[in-house]
């Protein structure tokens, strides 16, 4: 017991009457040992944020508020304690990070001023100590130029040296738990992996116990020691991070772990040598304009897209994959025409349709389709999904009825209810809405579809239904698809062939297989490199 | 290069990039205005009861007004650019004399309107953030619904009437007693005191909005994730208002301020008629029904002068508040 850092024991937090639970969390039971990494893994609204809350006191109140239970931490019972006293465990004894380092660092405070704050409550320290220290702790967070950085405001860095300067104001007095809310999640692959890299050092170094929350098997399996697995605010699997990813009992365990993507690719598929789509020298950049009359400097130049040459085949999926700024989203846009490129071709059907004017384009459309990375905003909020699915063709010269007819069967096609034709897209959820956005996709009968990250939005489980729909669909209708992705599990299992993209140039094409099992550019080695889990993945493979 | 001199040559060109624009907006306003039937000939015969068509001739051809309009533009540009306002023939005084004459006292009005609603907005909002759902909110946002609902000449009137007649407290109208010959201090203490009746009338219903504008972007600020971060490292309530989430709130509030001082000079016209303030905004009431073409125009001119700068102004403090602005 009294090794034990921490001891929740049938935690039950109430959410607001009316909700669509009464409790956000039901008889939650967790221990925590120093020196321990212990994962919560679950999907969206399991409860495993809200876990975090409370433990820290900072649940949303007084809506969602700890109904019963205790939360020990070093004999003392939290729940119980009051808030100048968990004022003064927050941030010296418990500590915590943030997914999304750029909105949780206050944008009008230098990295500096933040840090400082930590020490101020909590610590008896002259200025000039206290300065010693921040820069000292940002040097043990392998941030170049500390003393820079100190004066920096937070969005004069990159994503991951902001969250390095999260985790330095999080162990700044070396607290006993550092509660990591899926940390990596908005960070690159890369940059996870050095972030992960970095927490386990911290935690070697200073002993504490770490309460990891994410939603990524793959981290879980590099990181943990025990890991928790919740659904619905109910704890469903207890255990060490072998006996749960690799002999996993409960049936929600299992399906969790069958729908991680591996990254074996899959066997590759006979394909076809005729080309649908091709591009070659595509260029496109950003600004450069001048300014107002002519005056002061031009404005800053970026280029997205650096002479990419690229084809795809019929019946093929051609996975473009690239951490965040490669412009691989750049390129889709440019090669469906949402943004003009500056120069280069772009051959459908032996026409360049990046010379056609708008007009010219219209007809061009059907052929090639877009299904969009959000769920939640690519859909218009006042339009039913009939009309969102149906406008296409109408603006096409389809008769409304045919169109509408079109419709109806389309949603049965993505395997929605034919009574969504007349709901807002307001009422269906993340993986519902994605099925929308792909029926609305295929009402013009494309034959390339241009994903972009169609399932980084989506929870796992959500995410390997909508891979298969889209597959089930690339078959049925010899769909050609460009799937655009930063996630190399999920493009191991649907791309035929990968183009890898860096600073808007392709440094590597190839089939998938080959590209996994060979990289040839050392880009693409680091990147297949950082992808986390990768050990777990081959003991499963055998 | 360093912050400053980066604001230095901004601001520079940004002085220069103002001259076209405030150029552009004197020719537009030389064609509105001539839309108008009448020019001040017509007036000033009207006024004097009787004028022959032939006396009324040499008066245009005296004042100008018989050349062409164009002729009449570049011969007004002309002089613009030399800084010459031309002549009011109402006041028989130049125009540029005249309009700095009652420059002083707009200004004061403004700037001391500005600051109470900028001020109390700010701290009004600020007040009904902390204490958010409680007596002390909903009592404020009474006060700045009913404010807010209220013509600006109706409280006027009603100052006067509670606070000049029932109670003789403040004067009813005038800049400064001028029979009392004040000098240094003593008149200083005067403008005040003849200031404050009128400051709260026009600035009342900015200090609604203010208000209103301050308390929401306070509420909105709260829900921000780096508040959660502020209280995850234990730092206390009142240091997270105050610090944090003060600086963040006031920037939507410092934006639209800077976008209302134009309106200010046109609600000033109210206020000025009400208190008999002797400023530009009564002046150029007088001259539109004079017709008094020549100091209209001047009064326009100095208004979007004084618009450009205040946005050049505005910018400048966004980019001390605000480090994410980068100036170039």
């Amino acid at each position: 017991m009294t090794d034990k850092l921490l001891q929740i024991s049938k935690l039950d937090i109430a959410l607001p009457e009316g909700s669509e639970r009464d409790l956000a969390v039901e008889d939650l039971n967790i221990e925590l040992s120093p020196g321990e990494t212990l994962c919560i893994v679950g999907e969206s609204g399991s409860g495993k944020s809200l876990t975090a809350r409370a433990l820290m006191g900072l649940l949303p109140a007084p809506h969602v508020r700890v109904k019963k239970g205790t939360i020990t931490f070093c004999g003392e019972d939290l729940t119980q304690a009051a808030e100048p006293r968990m004022r003064q465990i927050r941030g010296s004894e418990i500590s915590m990070i943030f997914q999304e380092p750029m909105t949780a660092l206050n944008p009008v405070m230098t990295i500096g001023g933040q840090i400082d704050e930590v020490f101020r409550y909590h610590a008896e320290m002259s200025q000039s100590e206290r300065r010693k220290r921040a820069i000292e702790l940002l040097e043990d967070v392998q941030l170049p130029d500390p003393k820079q950085i100190m004066a920096a405001y937070p969005h004069e860095l990159s994503g991951g040296q902001r969250q390095r300067a999260m985790i330095a104001m999080a162990l700044a007095l070396e607290p006993k738990i550092l509660i990591a809310d899926e940390p990596t999640t908005a960070l690159d692959v890369t940059t996870q992996a050095q972030i992960l890299k970095l927490i386990s050092e911290m935690q070697a170094v200073h002993k504490s116990g770490v309460l990891f929350i994410t939603h990524d098997f793959g981290v879980v399996a590099d990181i943990a020691d025990r890991v928790v697995v919740m659904q619905y605010g109910r704890v469903v699997e207890t255990g060490t991070v072998d006996k749960v990813l690799n002999k996993p009992k409960h049936p929600y365990t299992k399906a969790l772990i069958a729908s991680v993507p591996s990254l074996i690719p899959r066997a590759p598929r006979p394909r076809s040598e005729q080309i649908v789509l091709s591009g070659d020298k595509i260029q496109k950049t950003f600004g450069g304009g001048k300014s107002f009359f002519g005056l002061g400097k031009p404005n800053r130049f970026v280029h997205a897209v650096k002479d990419v040459t690229l084809d795809l085949r019929s019946g093929e999926t051609l996975g473009v994959v690239g951490e965040s700024g490669s412009g691989k989203s750049t390129l889709a846009r440019c090669i469906i025409r949402l943004l003009d490129s500056d120069s280069g071709n772009i051959m459908l059907d032996n026409i360049d349709i990046r010379a056609l004017n708008r007009a010219e384009m219209r007809p061009f459309r059907t052929k090639i389709q877009m299904v969009f990375q959000d769920p939640f905003a690519s859909l218009n909020p006042r339009i039913k999904v009939g009309q969102i699915i149906s406008q296409g063709p109408i603006i096409q010269g389809e008769s409304r009825q045919n169109a509408e007819a079109r419709a109806r069967e389309l949603l049965e096609i993505v395997g929605l209810d034919e009574r969504a034709f007349n709901r807002y897209p307001h009422e269906f959820s993340g993986g519902q809405r994605q099925r929308i956005g792909i029926a609305r996709a295929l009402a013009l009968d494309p034959e390339i579809l241009v994903a972009d990250e169609p399932v980084s939005a989506l929870d796992v489980s959500i995410q390997a239904q909508i891979l298969e729909l889209l597959d089930e669909i690339r078959e049925s209708m010899n769909l050609s698809m460009l799937f655009i992705t930063h996630d190399l599990r999920v493009a191991a299992q649907v791309c035929d062939r990968l183009a890898v993209m860096r600073y808007g140039e392709i440094v590597e094409t190839g089939a998938t297989g080959e590209i996994f099992k060979s990289p040839q550019h050392s880009y693409t080695r680091d990147l297949l490199a950082a992808v986390p889990g990768q050990k777990w993945d081959r003991k499963i493979a055998g | 290069m360093n912050r400053s001199s980066k604001i230095i040559r901004y601001v520079s060109r940004r002085l220069i990039q103002g001259i076209p624009i405030i150029l552009a907006i004197v020719v537009l306003n030389f064609f509105l205005l001539n839309l108008a039937e009448g020019d001040a000939v017509d007036v000033l015969a009207g006024e004097a009861g009787s004028a022959t068509p032939e006396y009324m001739e040499e008066m245009r051809k005296k004042f100008g007004l018989d050349k062409p309009l164009p002729v009449q533009l570049a011969v007004y540009l002309k002089n613009v650019i030399q800084l010459d306002l031309g002549y009011s023939f109402r006041h028989d005084m130049q125009v540029t004399e005249l309009i700095i004459d009652r420059f002083w006292p707009t200004l004061i009005l403004m700037v001391s309107t500005i600051l109470l609603a900028v001020g109390f907005g700010v701290l009004l909002g600020l007040f009904a953030a902390i204490n958010l759902n409680t007596w002390k909110d909903s009592m404020v946002s009474v006060f700045a619904l009913i404010t807010y609902a209220t013509p600006l000449f109706w409280v006027g009137l009603m100052m006067i009437i509670l606070f000049s007649i029932k109670n003789d407290w403040f004067p009813t109208s005038g800049m400064e007693n001028s029979a009392m010959f004040y000098e240094g201090f003593e008149r200083v203490k005067d403008i005040a005191h003849h200031l404050v009746l009128p400051t709260i009338t026009l600035s009342l219903f900015y200090l609604a909005l203010y208000t209103r504008m301050m308390r929401a972007s306070m509420l909105e600020q709260y829900g921000q994730d780096y508040v959660i971060t502020a209280r995850a490292k234990g730092v206390s309530e009142r240091r997270i208002t105050f610090v944090h989430v003060l600086r963040n709130a006031l920037l939507p509030v410092v934006t639209m301020a800077g976008v209302q001082v134009g309106a200010l000079i046109g609600g000033s016209v109210i206020v000025e008629s009400v208190f008999a303030w002797p400023g530009l905004g009564m002046l150029a009431f007088e001259s539109l029904f004079a017709r008094d073409l020549n100091l209209l125009l001047g009064i326009f001119l100095l208004s979007s002068a004084l618009v450009v700068a205040v946005n050049l102004v505005v910018d400048v403090i966004y980019c001390f508040l605000d480090p994410r602005i980068e100036v170039n």
